[in-house]
């Protein structure tokens, strides 16, 4: 026990939870907090607005599979962090987020920046909590870190009154936390796992659908080894991409309304399917009714919620993917299960897959998007960490760029949230300082947190905005050219502003890149460089993202490039 | 489409109230009534919440609650082996003194309690399952039904904790 003020325990907490850094930006409510920063060893990376704050929490927790923090001040401090709370929330993503409050005497009072964000942020929060009493708070940080990590991963929120920062309090830091309502770790039934194996063994065809819990626990080398023993093609959801190496023979890419066509091909045709870590999004199965009528569905989930919320399942495996997926390998090794790859299903699949790989169309403008991004694929090592913004681009990202080293990619699937890549790319860098990393962008969401380009440079955190530019919301244009018979509203960004000057206003590199080569040599001298660098290249604003399957249509309707 | 009847037992603390109806909202979930108070455990408080929904929407409004950090135990109560009520207290309108007799005798037959008998208006408390309430309801709406509150169901599983 030892007697300390709230905001000093708070530091305490977060540097046995192992915390190096936080990103925020301070105000009244939370200064006290500031100060104990001040003179902790956490090393503080101020940001230009609180929402990247949240955006490089979210991105450096994926990368490093434990919670990022960041800090706001209270009323519009906090307020500013709601985009970035739903997002990790949506995307499942560890985050703490702590918050200025205005004195608990003020609270309710319409007080100067007062925001009730409790209130606020409960439906997009995995918890929050509000110390009432500076004692509460080392227990507190332990409940959060535990409830943030574990289970199925999710943004907490710590929402502490200045008063509740600045008192005293005997302060006792729990080793251990009890939470009766929350039992994150359930085991897998292996019965289960059992019927999951047989149904996969008597299907004709079966196939694996990847998805984001794949690369949430990192079951990478299960899931290969289970494709590769069963010798069972795999797509994924576009969360999941990545979750398997994209050049590997049995891999199809990402299904979903704008995935490649041959995994969306064969999953309609597929008769048995694992769905490993995959909630069944309306992006990536496009009818619910369609799929559940024709597959024999095995869903294996760390959240017993998503059994049966949008698809019927045949077999559940509740439970973390990776230690379900383990299980399954043990199980295939010790009874010697294995197939061959000579039936004919696989033929099949093979056949398709060298049937779009030969005659499904570029656009021959110099720098479709195909060819800038395969060009990146080139030219950018594996083991570099991508992020993308949300558009066109990203959506051009999944289908030509690929991931051969799994968990290399992020992206904001589950809220589609403009401005996400570029911040969650600083967060990355923060996360894995020696590997490069880039942000597939949109011009039009790169606008949106562009400077946080300050951080990445002043900071030191030097990352590539990989930028492909067609002077629109690209995908909103492509909606309005292919739904709304050309009435273009809305979309035009006109080339402004000018992105190589934007950067190196902020002390960065700015490159433009005309041609597929420039591209190439412009990431290049991106790599080498130890500062950021901003790649502008102007492509065809014109180009649609095809195929496309359209909202509220089965995948087999897809829309193939004529 | 039928009615179910939940048992939820939650973290007695301020703001799970708040958050057990607002998942049913974020949801689209209903919420026909709901009745909460403190267990013999001082820790924890038990809602007791009907809602209506086919058994998928129902299975999945007990998997959203369970996943609240909040929740302890959520159950699904089989009406024929649990024991549910609902209290209601009924002002009646009295229109001539005739009237007043009558309506202490439906009363009695419901074994309702009456309270605050006056000249134009009578005052009664009946406990008793939805349907019986309604019943009531239908027999006493002739007079005039001048104001209801209800407290939403309560109910418990029969049977020792072990057996239910
Ligand atoms: C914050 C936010 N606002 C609006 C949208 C709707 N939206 C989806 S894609 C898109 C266009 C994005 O433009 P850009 O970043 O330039 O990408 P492009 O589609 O042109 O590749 C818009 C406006 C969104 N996803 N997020
Ligand atoms: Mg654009």
């Amino acid at each position: 026990m030892e007697k300390m003020s709230g905001a000093r325990s708070l530091m305490v907490a977060l540097e046995r939870e192992g915390v190096e850094l936080v990103f925020g930006l301070p105000g009244g409510a939370n200064l006290p907090i500031y100060d104990e920063l001040y003179k902790s060893n956490i090393r503080h990376i101020l940001v230009r607005h609180e929402q990247s704050a949240a955006h490089m929490a979210d991105g450096f927790g994926r990368v490093s599979r434990r919670p990022g923090v960041c800090f706001a001040t209270s009323g519009p401090g906090a307020t500013n962090i709601v985009t970035g709370i739903a997002t990790a929330q949506a995307d499942s993503a560890p985050m703490i987020a702590v918050t200025g409050q205005v004195p608990s005497k003020m609270i309710g009072r319409d007080a100067f920046q007062e925001s009730d964000i409790i209130g606020i942020s409960n439906p997009i929060v995995k918890y929050a909590f509000q110390p009432q009493d500076p004692a509460e708070i080392p227990e507190v940080v332990k409940k959060a870190f535990y409830i943030s990590a574990t289970g199925r991963p999710g943004p907490v929120l710590i929402d502490i009154p200045k008063d509740v920062q600045q008192n005293e309090a005997e302060m006792n830091f729990p080793e251990n936390i009890k939470i009766r309502g929350y039992h994150p770790w359930v085991d897998p039934d292996i019965r289960e796992i059992e019927r999951a194996i047989d149904m996969l063994l008597s299907a004709e065809r079966p196939i694996i659908l990847a998805g984001g819990g794949v690369i949430i626990s990192g079951a990478f080398a299960e899931l290969q080894s289970i494709a590769e023993l069963l010798m069972i093609p795999v797509v994924t959801t576009f969360k999941g991409k990545g979750s398997f190496p994209e050049n590997h023979p049995l891999s199809l890419g990402p299904i979903g309304m704008h995935g490649h066509a041959e995994a969306n091909k064969m999953m309609v045709e597929a008769d048995c399917v694992l769905a490993a870590g995959s909630r069944f999004s309306d992006r990536s199965v496009g009818t619910f009714e369609e799929f559940e009528k024709r597959l024999k569905i095995i869903h294996m989930d760390v959240d017993p919620a998503e059994i049966g919320k949008n698809q019927t399942t045949n077999v559940a495996v509740v439970g973390d993917v990776k230690a379900s997926l383990r299980i399954m390998v043990k199980m295939l090794i010790q009874k010697a299960i294995k197939r061959n790859g000579d039936y004919p299903w696989l033929k099949r699949v093979k056949e398709t897959k060298e049937y779009f790989k030969e005659n499904l169309k570029i656009p021959d403008h110099p720098l479709a998007a195909a060819k800038v991004l395969r060009k990146l694929r080139e030219v950018l090592p594996h083991q570099s960490i991508v992020t993308t913004e949300v558009g066109q681009h990203q959506m051009w990202a999944s289908l030509f760029f690929d991931v051969i080293q799994p968990g290399t990619f992020f992206s904001s699937t589950g809220l589609g949230t403009m401005g996400w890549g570029f911040p969650a790319s600083i967060g990355a860098k923060a996360a894995k300082p020696g590997v490069p990393v880039l942000d597939i962008a949109g011009e039009g969401s790169f606008n949106m947190t562009e400077n946080s380009l300050a951080v990445s440079v002043l900071d030191n955190l030097p990352v590539i905005v990989f930028v492909m530019n067609n002077f629109s919301l690209g995908m909103v244009a492509q909606w309005q050219r292919t739904f709304y018979n050309r009435r273009m509203i809305g979309i035009d960004l006109k080339n402004c502003p000018d992105y190589v000057k934007v950067a190196e206003a902020y002390g960065a590199q700015g490159i433009r890149a005309q041609s597929v080569e420039e591209v190439g040599n412009a990431v290049k001298t991106a790599l080498k460089s130890d500062v950021a660098t901003v790649i502008d290249i102007p492509i065809d604003p014109e180009e649609d993202v095809l195929p496309f399957v359209a909202p509220g249509t089965p995948l087999k309707d897809m829309i193939l490039p004529s | 489409m039928m009615w179910a009847i939940l048992s939820v037992l939650v973290e007695n603390k301020p703001g799970v109230l708040f958050k057990v109806t607002n998942l049913f909202r974020a949801r689209n979930f209903n919420i026909d009534s709901i009745s909460v108070g403190v267990t013999e455990n001082p820790e924890f408080s038990r809602m007791t919440i009907t809602t209506i929904g086919d058994d998928k929407q129902v299975t999945q409004i007990m998997k959203q609650l369970d996943k609240m950090i909040d929740t302890i135990e959520v159950k699904r109560l089989d009406e024929k082996m649990s024991v549910y009520r609902e209290l209601v207290l009924m002002k009646i309108k009295v229109s001539k003194p005739s009237e007043s007799m009558e309506i202490m005798n439906l009363a009695n037959a419901f074994q309702c309690k009456v309270h605050d008998v006056r000249k134009s208006s009578i005052m009664i408390e009946i406990t008793a399952t939805p349907d019986r309430i309604d019943a009531f309801e239908e027999l006493v709406k002739g007079y005039g039904i001048l104001e209801i509150a209800r407290t939403g169901i309560c109910a418990l599983p029969r049977g020792g904790v072990d057996e239910s």
